[in-house]
């Protein structure tokens, strides 16, 4: 038992010691990078600008008398309809993340696993619904979810009958969930193809059941992919109008709908702006917190994918 | 640490893959504690027969027996039976600690017991400082013998070795081999390792078996195996050989090989019928090249050959002659020189009969 062993191999560490150059630096060092001002320009003209302009009146546009600067923030965050609205966009966002990752899981993963046809084929029917307008599928929801529509036929014959799918957070749920699938499948299907599945074969060898190799070493690798999935369509949720106001109602709308109704029915521009910027804050921090968690997740055993 | 290995029993082994036969009936026997070595190009079978042993394939025909009972059907979780992966296959998330203790926790090993040999297997392996590390932080070599200990530290009887010094340079191969061999004879575990380097087949078994084309040729210890290997294949893929091809002939005891109008002497025809296709094999290092001189005639008899040098090659401690005789290629290793051979000599070709082994071509 009392054998020493000299370690006469290199030690990786001397080469993560070399610095890296700042992003600014590589991109303005290449000229072909030169390409990504344009883009930059646009954004500035076309979002930075409008975005500034927006945070400027909710600020300074009131309706009637105003209660100080903060007057549109304080109204918003103390008015209670709207704090039901936005609690209840989170819960269709909540709703909507969980079912994407319940429908999109196991078809990412049964496409990391199947041959390169069957592949092929899988990721076109994912992009299937991109091919139609998002007018036309979301009427299409309509007609199969309404009242006399043929999911509530299939329901009645299985004795279910006070279900409502059409008007309420039920048919916007599912509408958002068919929309919003590919967003998850594609960066989870990406992630989870990155992942070795010869460490599967590996845990068999050391004792773990095929069960509980996945939930150990095959789960906690995907983590990152997972958060990356969800996360997108969690966001893209928040800010859903066009499904909402079909397949919802105005007593059930989302924050969304909200700002529209604010803008366009009562020409409240600040009160708006206000909405759409304590959303766009949200998202930042949910974004930040993701990213916190996937870097430190990261950090401890992937190499070289963050900047 | 110390446990005993136990008999593995491999018979009738075949596996097909559609048209393709990775596997045509191999027949194995592995003593207790023992080091074998599957040796074979890729596609030979070497692999398959250890994912068959390892239970990540199933056979179509044969039966495995592991210390008497039959593994068949038994699925892979349920075998204890280590595996070290060419890609080491350490879990990314995990520290080496943890890579360590998984089979551990899969066998539900209570805590206490469950680190005392968590040490001690990384002692055994010389890592007992980096157990803190995540496998990333570590160079190949650290890399595979985390691998190493991960599959010894729940004490099974046998160990399958894939390939596992295949990712990793000359020299820090050459040390793990060495050091594959020290593990082997403390822990005395069963080790079954699959290479297709010849060099390190020799280094490190008792016993080489050689695979070919879904089959088995030969068998036997490295010694065995490069002075009397049984078939032209083993002669060719283990080590370098001189080999000439004919026809058997056979005088009342005595035998020999025709080659156009040349015969030569064999002693042994090992049951091969007169008249059958054969080829002898001669060692570059059994060959003796001569000047031809008075006191040494080409004397056409069953052992020597005429030839010239074609060129002439230092390799540090021995010279490498390569000669052309008999429309072909030869080669020769001198250790001294007594003899200063250039390109272009005529020379004679000399061995001793004990040296020209009969090998079947088949």
């Amino acid at each position: 038992m009392s054998v020493s062993v000299t370690a006469t191999d290199e030690s990786p560490d001397a080469q993560t010691a070399r610095g890296r150059p700042s992003i600014v630096r590589r991109l303005s060092r290449r000229p072909t990078t030169l390409l990504i001002w344009l883009p930059l320009l646009l954004l500035a003209v076309c979002f930075a600008y409008p975005l500034l302009q927006m945070f400027r009146l909710s600020f300074t546009d009131f309706v009637g008398s105003t209660s100080g600067v903060f007057g549109n923030y304080l109204w918003f965050l103390g008015t209670d309809t709207q704090m039901t609205i936005l609690r209840r966009t989170f819960a269709v966002a909540g709703w909507v993340t969980l079912m994407c990752l319940i429908l999109g899981f196991p078809y990412a993963y049964l496409m990391t696993i199947v041959g390169p046809r069957m592949r092929l084929l899988m990721v076109g029917v994912v992009l299937l619904p991109f091919w139609s307008n998002l007018v036309v599928r979301t009427f299409a929801w309509v007609i199969l979810l309404r009242d006399s529509g043929p999911v509530q036929s299939l329901l009645h014959a299985i004795g279910i009958d006070d279900l409502r799918l059409l008007g309420n957070t039920v048919g916007v749920t599912i509408g958002a969930t068919q929309v919003l699938l590919p967003f998850l499948i594609l960066p989870l299907y990406a992630a989870l193809s990155g992942i070795d599945r010869s460490l599967l074969t590996a845990a068999h060898s050391l004792g773990a059941r095929p069960a509980v190799a996945f939930v150990k070493v095959y789960l906690p690798l995907a983590v990152p992919g997972i958060l990356a999935g969800t996360s997108i369509v969690f966001i893209l949720t928040l800010g859903f109008y066009f499904t909402p106001a079909l397949l919802g109602s105005p007593r059930n709308s989302l924050v969304a709908q909200q700002i529209v109704t604010q803008v366009s029915e009562l020409l409240a521009f600040g009160r708006g702006s206000a909405i759409a910027f304590v959303v766009l804050i949200i998202t930042f921090v949910v974004l930040g917190l993701v990213g916190l968690v996937t870097r430190r997740y990261r950090r401890s055993f992937e190499t070289g994918l963050d900047l | 640490m110390s446990q005993h290995g136990v008999a593995l029993e491999i018979s009738g082994l075949t596996k097909r893959y559609g048209d393709v036969t990775a596997l045509a009936g191999v027949d194995l026997s592995v003593a207790p504690g023992e080091f074998i070595t599957f040796l074979g190009p890729s596609g030979s079978g070497k692999t398959t027969t250890l994912n068959a042993i390892a239970g990540f394939i199933e056979p179509d025909e044969g039966t495995i027996d592991l210390d008497g009972r039959s593994i068949t059907g038994v699925p892979p979780w349920k075998r204890d039976i280590g595996v070290v992966f060419q890609n080491y296959s350490l879990f990314p998330h995990m520290k080496v600690s943890s890579n360590v203790a998984f089979p551990l926790r899969q066998r539900r090993v209570p805590k206490r017991e469950m680190a005392k040999k968590v040490d001690e297997v990384l002692e055994i392996v010389g890592l007992s400082h980096l157990a803190d590390r995540y496998p990333r932080q570590l160079s190949g070599g650290q890399q595979q013998r985390v691998a190493l200990a991960r599959a010894l530290v729940f004490g099974p009887k046998l160990l399958l070795l894939d390939e596992p010094l295949g990712a990793l340079d000359k020299r820090l191969r050459e040390g793990l081999q060495l050091e594959i061999k020290r593990i082997h004879r403390e822990v005395g575990v069963t080790f079954v390792f699959v290479t297709h380097d010849q060099d390190e087949a020799l280094v490190m078994s008792d016993r080489i078996a050689v695979f070919n084309e879904g089959h088995l040729e030969q068998v036997a210890t490295s010694q065995e195996l490069y002075e009397h290997p049984e078939t032209l294949f083993a002669a060719q893929f283990l080590g370098d050989s001189n080999v000439i091809h004919g026809t058997l002939e056979s005088r009342g005891d005595r035998h020999a090989l025709r080659v156009g109008d040349r015969a030569f002497e064999v002693m042994d025809p090992r049951g091969a019928a007169p008249g059958s296709e054969a080829a002898i094999m001669i060692r570059p290092e059994d060959l003796v090249v001569r000047p031809v001189d008075r006191e040494s005639p080409v004397d056409h008899d069953g052992k020597t050959t005429p030839a010239e040098v074609t060129e002439v090659i230092y390799l540090g401690g021995r010279r490498r002659i390569v000669l052309s005789a008999l429309g072909q290629e030869f080669i020769a290793d001198e250790m001294s020189s007594v003899h200063d051979h250039k390109p272009g000599d005529s020379v004679v070709v000399t061995w001793s009969m004990g040296q020209a082994r009969l090998v079947s071509t088949d």
